[in-house]
């Protein structure tokens, strides 16, 4: 027997710039291990070499005391490995012991065994302590459930190894807790986990041991006993704080109006009870765990979401957008947090999407579109925000991610915009167009324009905003001045608490 | 060289279908050159019989840009007839029976677009219900009887008629091609409709109220298939429940022919007129050639399929 379940030893994995460097990860049987670090620390590219997404460019995998290579997610799963995703992989129309046994029916005489399958689905189900009816449709289950179906399915391959990545991200409190029970009855079982959260208060409650990455390195490995939240946090965040992003200190007018002002907004039954205000020229910055709320938030000032109640004042006029065009007419801009979903039409040109908000507004004579005016802002647009491509004409899906997030900007920098939310605009965006865009962001609200800016990158919340807000479960949970703020430690810290 | 050559390969969809024009139209005018294929009558017969599937494509441009599809526009136009063909028939007033023909078309349109971004049902089957009522109803409204048109100022009008020795059929295509190719390529409109079916995600992000760009396609394409309902009508000289049978599955194949893809996004207006001729013209040939009506049918077939399929290839050409 040895040591350790499983043992990565060595892992290098590198997608042009390294993002992993030597890392080693070793998982006892039977405990929970969690697995921390800041956003791009490579927590995720680590878990994919070992659920075989993605291949390690060296290093060496021993499961049970053996070395075994994992090419794919099949290899993974014949070494008993499986993984929870963060998107559920389950099929919505079918049930859940079809689901349970997807890929591997179990056969009698040429037919599918309902029965048995049903018989078998459902004594998995009632080990773990689930409630569900084995025949029941998933599409007819809450998140929470189907999370926990995703974990039978995982449980009835005789998965001996499980890694959640953010499992609790979409949970209600309730299901959290029903989620954690169901971890302790598979840690009694043997089952060895992987826990990945940014969560420090559910790390501390119901991990063994804890790995921390910083920049595709292993900082810290240690029993969860001994260390608490400021420790994980120091590791985390280290030495290494981005200097490419230096604060700047903004001249804001506190004393004028508000251009922005947001009372006892009620998204939904999770969101509720939000007020906050913007003055002309301000950056607001929200941060928050996932599933705080914040896209939600700005989803519903864009008329996308209808609110339960609530009032939105907009330079105070009050409005009520119920469509995106009437948020839009408004002057209200959502830069949103999927760029290839939401924010682009990937099949079309450069200049078709940067003018796609504004074209309706741009007429020559009559209904036509002043195609030349067009061309102009698409043309100034480029050279203004630095966009590397070979033309207005070229096709979007071929520019950088960077280069794309800039032209999603522009669609709004062409609109009378006057209030610009931005949900996680650098997400995927290298580190010189991050820093452009930041510029980008400062300008704007130096025009006397007001900013809301959801990122869960620290660094930049911190380099960017005059005042930052903290969510937690769907409530304003603390406002910070960012003059305030001394270290990005401080700000981590107030968004692990209630 | 190699940047060359994959430019070619981007653009192949979006002349795809003058490619083969050309090529059909050369093959055929080497093979029935006897048979009279070249000869100007002929020519301009072809113009005159796809006339109505030429206009309905320019609709149908619309609907499938925006990653929708109308399967109703064949019965609509047999409705219409029916409808413009009564009421000649009881007032003798041209412009009540475009009118009230129109209208109805509209309506189906609209119809359809409410049920696709109210109801939220698949284009297809929402359009597939609706096309079975409307035909119903053409048949039911006469008991299936024929109603002929005595009015012959309607019937040179949308018809038979001639301006400069040019057939009405073919003005009108005209006149439908320019207005249609503005809307699409020149107006905020013609924008919308390809954002919603490029992308309708980005499209309701960047403020486009996406269902109202679907309602007004359909029902454009509802008010066009009822136009050519009476020019199925003029021409005929009589309203008959039968007009416009299978005409969907033509305009369908002539808008994809002409470098609109199904999943929508993309669309040609001219590229439709071009599909639908190409239609038209392979038609003719096989009727010179001898070829019966049920082997037209079959080589239509083929036709839609090939069309489908090279949509595909560039389409799959593109992701890569």
């Amino acid at each position: 027997m040895a040591d350790y379940i499983l043992e990565m030893r060595g892992i290098e994995k590198s997608f042009g710039v390294p993002v992993l460097k030597n890392v080693d990860f070793r998982l006892k049987k039977g405990e929970v291990h969690a697995l921390v670090g800041g956003n791009g620390a490579g927590k995720s590219t680590l878990m994919k070499i070992m659920t075989g997404v993605y291949s390690k460019d060296l290093g060496s995998i021993l499961v049970d005391g053996q070395e075994k290579q994992i090419h794919d997610t099949h290899d993974a799963r014949k070494n008993g490995i499986g993984m929870i995703f963060q998107e559920l992989s389950l099929v919505p129309t079918m049930t859940v012991a079809e689901n349970i046994y997807l890929g591997e029916e179990i056969v009698s005489k040429g037919l599918r065994d309902t029965r048995y399958m049903n018989r078998r689905a459902g004594e998995v189900l009632e080990e773990l302590g689930i409630d569900v009816d084995p025949q029941a449709k998933v599409s007819s289950l809450s998140v929470g459930l189907s999370q926990m179906v995703e974990i039978a399915k995982a449980v009835a391959k005789e998965a001996a190894i499980l890694v959640f990545d953010e499992p609790t991200a979409s949970l209600s409190e309730a299901e959290t807790r029903q989620l954690f029970k169901m971890i302790g009855n598979l840690k009694e079982k043997g089952v060895s986990m992987v826990y990945i959260s940014h969560r420090m208060s559910e790390i501390m409650e119901i991990a063994d041991s804890i790995t921390i990455l910083r920049d595709g390195t292993v900082v810290h490995v240690g029993a969860i006993a001994d260390i608490d939240l400021d420790g994980i946090i120091a590791h985390m965040i280290g030495g290494t704080s981005d200097k490419k992003f230096d604060w700047v200190e903004r001249k804001i007018d506190k004393s004028g109006a508000d251009i922005l002002t947001v009372e006892h907004l009620k998204v939904n039954a999770q969101i509720e009870d939000i007020s906050f205000s913007l003055k002309k020229g301000e950056i607001l910055g929200f941060a928050g765990l996932m599933g705080s709320g914040r896209t939600e938030i700005v989803e519903t000032l864009f008329g996308l979401r209808s609110k339960m109640a609530g009032t939105i004042k907009l330079k105070g006029a009050q409005i009520n957008p119920k469509s995106s065009k009437e948020a839009v007419d408004a002057g209200f801009a959502l830069i949103p947090e999927d760029r290839r979903q939401k924010g682009l039409v990937l099949i079309h040109s450069v200049k078709e999407n940067a003018i796609l908000p504004i074209v309706s507004r741009l007429r020559a004579k009559g209904i036509f579109v002043d195609e030349k005016a067009a061309d102009q802002i698409v043309e100034n647009n480029i050279r203004q925000l630095n966009v590397r491509t070979d033309g207005i004409d070229k096709r979007i899906n071929l520019l950088s991610g960077g280069n794309q997030q800039k032209i999603v900007i522009a669609k709004w920098l062409n609109m009378s915009t006057e209030i610009m939310m931005l949900d996680e605009p650098t997400a995927g965006v290298d580190v010189g167009a991050k820093a452009e865009i930041i510029d980008l962001i400062r300008g704007f609200a130096d025009t006397g324009k007001g900013v809301i800016f959801i990122s869960s990158e620290l660094t930049e919340l911190m380099a960017v905003c005059d005042r930052i807000m903290i969510l937690y479960d769907g409530r304003i949970s603390g406002e910070l001045e960012r003059k305030d703020i001394k270290t990005e430690e401080e700000l981590q810290y107030a968004i692990q608490q209630k | 060289m190699q940047s060359n050559k994959s430019k070619k390969g981007i653009q192949w969809d979006k002349y795809m279908v003058y490619v083969i024009f050309v090529v059909v139209f050369v093959l055929f005018a080497v093979v029935l050159g006897d048979e009279g294929f070249l000869n100007p009558n002929n020519l301009i017969n072809i113009l005159r019989q796809t006339a109505m599937i030429s206009i309905m494509a320019i609709a149908g441009t619309f609907v499938m840009a925006a990653g929708q599809i109308d399967l109703t526009v064949g019965s609509v136009t047999a409705m219409t007839a029916m409808i413009a063909a009564l009421i000649i028939q009881s007032t003798d007033n041209i412009i009540l029976a475009v009118a009230a023909g129109v209208g109805f078309g509209c309506a189906v349109g609209m119809i359809n677009g409410l049920l696709v971004t109210r109801l939220k049902l698949p284009a297809f089957l929402a359009t597939l219900g609706m096309m079975q009522i409307v035909r119903g109803a053409a048949m039911w409204i006469t008991d299936t009887a024929a109603v002929p048109i005595g009015n012959a100022a309607f019937n040179k009008i949308f018809g038979i008629g001639s301006v400069a020795g040019i057939p009405v059929l073919i003005l009108w295509t005209i006149l439908f091609y320019i207005a249609g190719i503005l809307l699409f390529n020149k107006t905020a409109f013609g924008r919308h409709t390809l954002a919603t079916g490029g992308n309708e995600m980005s499209a309701i992000y960047s403020g486009i109220k996406t269902a109202k760009v679907k309602v007004i396609a359909f029902t454009m394409s509802g008010a066009f298939a009822a136009f050519a309902g009476i020019m199925y009508a003029g021409r005929m000289q009589a309203g008959r429940y039968s007009y416009g049978d299978g005409d969907e599955m033509s305009v369908i194949a002539s808008v994809v022919l002409g470098g609109t893809s199904m999943a929508g996004g993309t669309g040609s207006v001219i590229g439709a007129l071009f599909g639908s001729i190409l239609m038209g013209m392979i038609n003719n040939a096989l009727i010179l050639a001898g070829l019966s009506s049920a082997q037209q049918t079959m080589v239509k077939g083929a036709i839609i399929i090939l069309a489908v399929a090279i949509s595909n290839l560039t389409q799959r050409k593109k992701e890569r």
